[in-house]
């Protein structure tokens, strides 16, 4: 009985894992065909990764631009979201303890706001301000949801320093400035890189308010410009790899932080 | 060592949060070299004290002066003071030598200079080799001494010491002491040292300022504050004490413990009541009661290490403690006998409980945030009066029932044969009480005084 159930939790897990990563390991496998249509293996081939390099493929220009624009917008949101958001918890952390609660629970709600709901409501906020929708309204967008995780992220780090530590730093002779940069920054750095990444890999892959907050000017991502593509008539192929690398670079990257971390851990 | 030069000079500092006043009229000085103690329980306004000359905090009013110079305008890091921070405050991202040598990397002190006074700053404080350690790998006492040594990397003209040994264990504070002690000798550098630990403030300073409420209770040297407190706040706080009732008879000569004693206090006023203060070995103890001038009984007897803790009830009730190298068992009959010049007598700050109250109406007074009932003979409603309660005549109960206000133990004194305490009402006021029962500090407790014993006259009669 008891083996048997033993039996039955592996069983669950392995079919956990394959539900969770067979659709990964499916465009992994077909992005080294050169089949157009999905689920048709006509020989190993790197044709696609090819074409996605040189760009032969129909519509490379367009893919191109919205993987460039993609990361530039994800770049620049997380940069800015980095920079309020860390100056945000350093305020929030010097609150009253009650307001410092009612300011913690007001950050935790653009966060579990459906993304729709903030897509629309910034879109209809553009409006009502005249702003021309494109990408200085992305950006203000993407920042505008990416800032409270950075928030989440800083927090804790801030709760854990000691309180007289900037105080430590005017003392000894630094100005506001200088305290802010060469004490509390480094301090909170570790904080700020998590959030850089969240913030990042959000923007990364935003759709819906990407969607209403892109004008009309054509602006493309990467998560728009599949959405028309596969309305166009099926997905360029040339899809199939660039998923593919970049879920590995993801995967490197995380893995990086995760020996960081453990690293760090070891120290202590 | 020190001079008579002042390099601080605080006049008429006021601080409040809120309602609550934190620091209420500070007058004090610094002398240059000097090492000064800010001594007084939590919550007395000491740190506040700090943190404003260090700059972290500004006044409502009053002024600091840094060698004749107002500094109030002067932000936190242009003050030539640096400060040794509650739980080191070192910053965790850099190592020892980049922590010490981060005051002057900022003045731009030139590389080997910076070199050369950190390795020397670094042997000051025992911790040559740790320069490149990583700070949050080092004890408690190790960091302590890291903090010590970034504060005076800088040569600041005072140095600033938040309760800096509080985090460590006994042993290691007792060490850190002599350390700081040596220390301030050697730099010749002013130390403000702030504290709640007696001990430690007898031990280090040239003076101790005693705090509480806000408001400065007394300044003296160590001596001083020890064998004449001002106040039974200063008698209770430093060291132990026997505070007793007393009446003045006549110059140099004191009724305590039903007994007359000669001592060396004059100048209070003949038959005056007053509060005394005999330190436990002070009073002399002796196996034969003849020629003694009193006696009494010993209830208990301790061994502490150095001399033995004796608790004796005298002839008269009272219960008084001794500390003696001799050891009396308790049951023993014992004689017992205090030198003039160890009676300490000080002015009672009050002798009845008085507050302004108005008639309500007839036989009903409001004072104390509430209503009381008492006789108003000879006044009529609207009336402001001064109402009166002799300490003994407060009724404290356990419970709201039956109360008329209520509040909480703020203070508590032992005076031989009662428990004088201090209540904090609701209204924030204080009513003081002379009590057998046994209360706990921040007890919670129902006020009551019987209508007979709130005595009512006219405002213009009190002047307290």
């Amino acid at each position: 009985m008891m083996k048997g159930g033993r039996i039955f939790a592996k069983i669950y897990l392995w079919v956990l894992m394959a539900v969770l990563y067979a659709p990964i390991v499916f465009i992994a496998v077909f992005s080294f065909t050169e089949a157009k249509s999905l689920g048709n293996w006509t020989g190993f081939s790197l044709r696609l990764y090819q074409n996605l390099f040189t760009g032969s493929m129909q519509n490379s220009a367009g893919l191109l631009s919205a993987v460039k624009n993609t990361v530039l917008i994800a770049l620049a949101a997380a940069t800015a979201a980095t920079i309020l958001g860390t100056l945000a918890a350093i305020g929030i952390s010097k609150l009253k303890p009650r307001n410092r609660a009612v300011m913690s629970f007001l950050n935790n709600i653009p966060m579990i706001n459906p993304d729709i709901i903030t897509g629309v409501s910034l879109f209809l906020l553009f409006v009502f301000l005249h702003i021309s929708q494109g990408y200085t309204t992305v950006i203000l967008a993407h920042i505008t949801f990416c800032t409270p995780y950075v928030v989440l992220n800083v927090m804790p780090k801030l709760s854990q320093l000691n309180p007289n530590i900037y105080e430590a730093a005017l003392d000894l002779g630094a100005t506001p400035m200088q305290a802010l940069r060469k004490v509390l920054v480094p301090a909170l750095r570790p904080g700020m890189i998590s959030g850089f990444i969240l913030s990042f890999t959000m923007s990364l892959d935003d759709f819906a308010v990407t969607f209403f907050t892109r004008g009309t000017i054509g602006l493309d991502t990467l998560s728009t410009f599949i959405y028309t593509d596969a309305r166009k008539g099926g997905l360029t192929p040339e899809l199939k790899p660039l998923m593919t690398i970049i879920f590995l670079i993801i995967l490197v990257v995380l893995l990086l932080i995760n020996i960081r971390n453990s690293k760090n851990d070891n120290k202590r | 060592m020190a001079s008579e030069e002042r390099i601080i000079d605080i006049g008429h500092l006021c601080k409040s949060f809120g309602e609550k006043k934190v620091l209420d009229d500070i007058n004090l000085y610094v002398r240059k070299g000097e090492f000064l103690t800010l001594l007084g329980p939590s919550g007395c306004g000491k740190t506040t004290l700090l943190r404003m000359i260090a700059g972290f905090m500004r006044p409502d009013s009053g002024s600091i002066l840094l060698e004749g110079k107002d500094i109030l305008d002067t932000p936190p890091h242009l003050r030539p003071l640096n400060t040794v921070f509650q739980r080191y405050a070192l910053f965790p991202h850099l190592d020892v030598y980049d922590n010490i040598a981060f005051g002057l990397k900022l003045k731009k002190v030139p590389e080997e200079e910076i070199d050369k006074r950190v390795r020397k700053v670094l042997k000051l404080v025992a911790m040559s080799d740790y320069e490149d350690r990583d700070v949050e790998t080092l004890s408690g006492g190790q960091q302590q001494r890291i903090a010590i040594a970034r504060a005076i990397v800088n040569r600041p003209k005072v140095l600033l010491l938040d309760e800096p040994l509080a985090a460590l264990d006994l042993k290691m504070r007792k060490d850190m002491q002599i350390e700081l002690k040596e220390m301030h000798q050697k730099l010749g550098i002013t130390f403000i040292y702030v504290t709640h630990d007696q001990e430690e403030a007898l031990t280090l300073s040239d003076t101790i300022v005693v705090m509480n409420e806000g408001k400065i209770q007394q300044i003296g040297t160590p001596t001083d504050i020890y064998n004449e407190p001002v106040n039974s706040f200063v008698a209770d706080f430093i060291g132990e004490s026997n505070i007793l009732n007393g009446t003045m008879i006549e110059d140099k000569r004191v009724s305590f413990i039903g007994h007359d004693f000669d001592c060396v206090d004059k100048g209070f006023g003949e038959n005056v009541p007053v509060d005394v203060v005999i330190r436990p070995e002070d009073i002399y103890i002796k196996k034969n009661t003849e020629g003694e001038q009193f006696t009494g009984t010993v209830r208990s007897c301790t061994f502490k290490g150095v001399h033995y803790e004796m608790f004796v009830d005298t002839d008269s009730g009272n219960e008084l403690m001794i500390q003696d190298y001799n050891a009396f068992e308790p049951g023993t009959t014992v004689g017992m006998h205090i030198r003039p010049g160890d009676i300490q007598v000080m002015k009672k700050e009050r002798t009845q409980n008085s507050y302004r109250a108005s008639v309500v109406a007839d036989g009903r007074v409001s004072f104390l945030g509430a209503e009381w009932e008492c006789s108003t003979d000879g006044f009529s409603a609207g009336d402001e009066v001064i109402a009166r309660i002799a300490f003994g005549k407060v009724d404290l109960l356990d419970h709201e029932d039956e109360a008329v206000t209520t509040g909480n133990v703020d203070f508590i004194l032992y005076k031989g044969n009662h428990y004088h305490l201090t209540i904090k009402t609701e209204s924030g006021e204080k009513i003081w009480v002379d009590t057998n029962d046994v209360w706990d500090k921040n007890d919670f407790v129902g006020i009551r005084i019987a209508p007979k014993d709130i005595q009512i006259v006219k405002a213009d009669d009190g002047n307290e």
